[in-house]
């Protein structure tokens, strides 16, 4: 099906996992959401939502209802089109990172390969690295346009803790890119099958970049933008209805996506550990499926690692925070990046 | 006209509208944004070089990091149009000169290049992708390309040491 020199199956195919994809990410954000409270629940020996269905299942639609028939407030002092531009842009860029994720092995439909990545870039991990920088953008905007102080100042703190862990987040990759020798997402995952996981490589690479992955999507113990007794409610305290769900949600988007970027750079992506599934002999789709479920759990795990952490550790002070970041990330990741290098440089000789 | 003319003409038409607002806006972060939508464009006609490093790295460094220093500085400032001084006719007129000038320049410069025989090469082209890209740096242009890392360095010292001073 040619028309217009463009192959329509393919764009077809592409849209559908798009669509997927983002329904795929909303749908486990919302859970999330459940998950969240029944493990604080249990973590504070308490039960947790069990009003709504049975063990509280349906929780997070009636949260979600709640959100969407809630009375809108726009600030009437504040810019209106930034003021709507701030979540939707929160929720665009946590979306953003999820097309260079290879979720499994190709399909096979009716004698086509269809490979289950929306874009094999060249570049795969720099555009990760892209989007995540331009998460800024959402707090800072939706921030300034509240015309709010404590909201500005919660959002310049949200922006310049993610800048300052934006660095180590890329010195602790570019060790990771000295193993592999490729950008791109699909050879990294490969390469893994083949080696073994980058985490036994790289065990404080990963470390780094687990907290710098905790940084950017600003969970506690760095959730210092929206540090309830000093800012009130951070940036999005004018927010209210699905503007506010928007900011809440695009945080739990971003966590399952960076959990699944995490699995596919150091632990793995689709591969099952110990194992060489190809040689079981089944049919492609099916171990397809089983390549997504694998990956979908090792994601799960990092939720619910990250989950853990914000119900046990406390929040940072700013200036810990910084020092953290600076002091401490950052010349940590430098000696690792040299580390590693040295390493490779003796081990080819 | 085939769809990579489409989308060079789309995207050639959004640049140029998005940069003539930064000029228009009258304010500043509003001048700001638009700036970052300027450099999205710029960054879709790399893509449509196959310049993906060079996309992503245009994407990165200016909008990612340059331009989130930007907007911090004018947030805080707090500028808008009635804290924004009146300015004098005549420096108005000054700034409409020494535009024109530079318009003169460029185009005196850019007159009497032979674009015809520079084909663009569009989605064939490989000297933008990575691996060529740096091959090419690391080879060639071994000694620039380190001389820029040490002034990159110095920049870096330097503002630690203003930082540092109380």
């Amino acid at each position: 099906m040619y028309l217009l020199m463009i192959d329509w199956w393919f764009i077809l195919e592409k849209f559908l996992l798009v669509g997927f994809v983002v329904t795929f990410s909303l749908l486990i954000a919302m859970y999330t959401t459940y998950a969240e409270r029944k493990i604080a629940a249990f973590l504070q020996d308490r039960r947790g939502p069990n009003r709504a269905g049975p063990f509280g299942i349906l929780q997070p639609l009636a949260d979600g209802g709640k959100l969407f028939f809630k009375e809108e407030i726009i600030p009437l002092a504040s810019s209106k089109f930034l003021f709507v531009l701030g979540p939707s842009l929160a929720m665009l860029t946590a979306m953003l990172t999820s097309a260079v994720i290879p979720w499994s092995t190709p399909l096979q439909i009716g004698g086509r390969d269809v490979p289950l990545q929306i874009a094999d870039l060249n570049i795969g991990i720099l555009y990760v690295f892209g989007v995540v920088s331009l998460g800024v953008y959402g707090i800072m905007i939706g921030g300034w346009a509240s015309n709010n102080k404590f909201s500005l100042l919660a959002a310049v703190r949200g922006a310049s803790q993610m800048i300052s862990y934006e660095l180590s987040m890329g010195l602790a990759l570019i060790a990771l890119l000295m193993l592999t020798g490729s950008l791109q997402m699909s050879v990294i995952v490969q390469n893994q099958i083949v080696h073994g996981w980058h985490v036994i490589y790289q065990p404080l690479g990963f470390l780094i970049f687990f907290i710098c992955a905790l940084a950017e999507c600003n969970r506690t113990p760095f959730d210092l933008p929206e540090a309830e007794n000093e800012l009130n409610f951070g940036y999005h305290q004018e927010y209210s209805s699905m503007k506010l769900g928007l900011y809440l949600f695009a945080e739990y988007v971003n966590m399952f996506i960076s959990g699944t970027v995490m699995a596919t750079l150091f632990f793995g992506g689709y591969d099952i550990p110990f194992v060489n599934e190809a040689s079981w002999g089944l049919s492609p789709n099916l171990l397809a499926f089983i390549g997504f479920v694998v990956l979908l759990a090792k994601a799960f795990f990092f939720l619910f690692v990250f989950i853990w952490i914000r119900w046990t550790i406390p929040r940072f002070r700013y200036d810990q925070l910084m020092n953290l970041g600076w002091k401490k990330l950052i010349p940590l990741a430098l000696v690792n990046m040299v580390a590693t290098a040295i390493v490779m440089l003796l081990r080819n000789r | 006209m085939n769809i990579t003319q489409i989308l060079f003409w789309f995207l050639s038409a959004l640049t140029v509208f998005s940069a003539l607002m930064v000029v228009v806006s009258k304010n500043p972060v509003y001048s700001v944004l638009w700036l970052i939508f300027t450099f999205f464009c710029i960054s879709g006609h790399y893509i449509m070089l196959n310049a993906q490093f060079l996309f992503i790295v245009n994407i990165i460094v200016y909008a990612g990091a340059i331009m989130v220093l930007f907007l911090f500085v004018i947030m805080l400032m707090n500028l808008n149009q009635s804290s924004e001084p009146k300015k004098h006719r005549w420096l108005r007129m000054a700034g409409v000169v020494a535009g024109g000038c530079l318009l003169l320049v460029l185009v005196a410069a850019l007159k009497n290049i032979d674009i015809k025989k520079q084909v663009a090469e569009t989605n064939t082209g490989d000297i933008g992708l990575i691996g060529n890209l740096g091959k090419v740096l690391f080879n060639q242009y071994v000694v620039p390309f380190e001389i820029s890392s040490i002034l990159f360095l110095s920049a870096m010292v330097g503002t630690v040491v203003i930082g540092k001073k109380e």
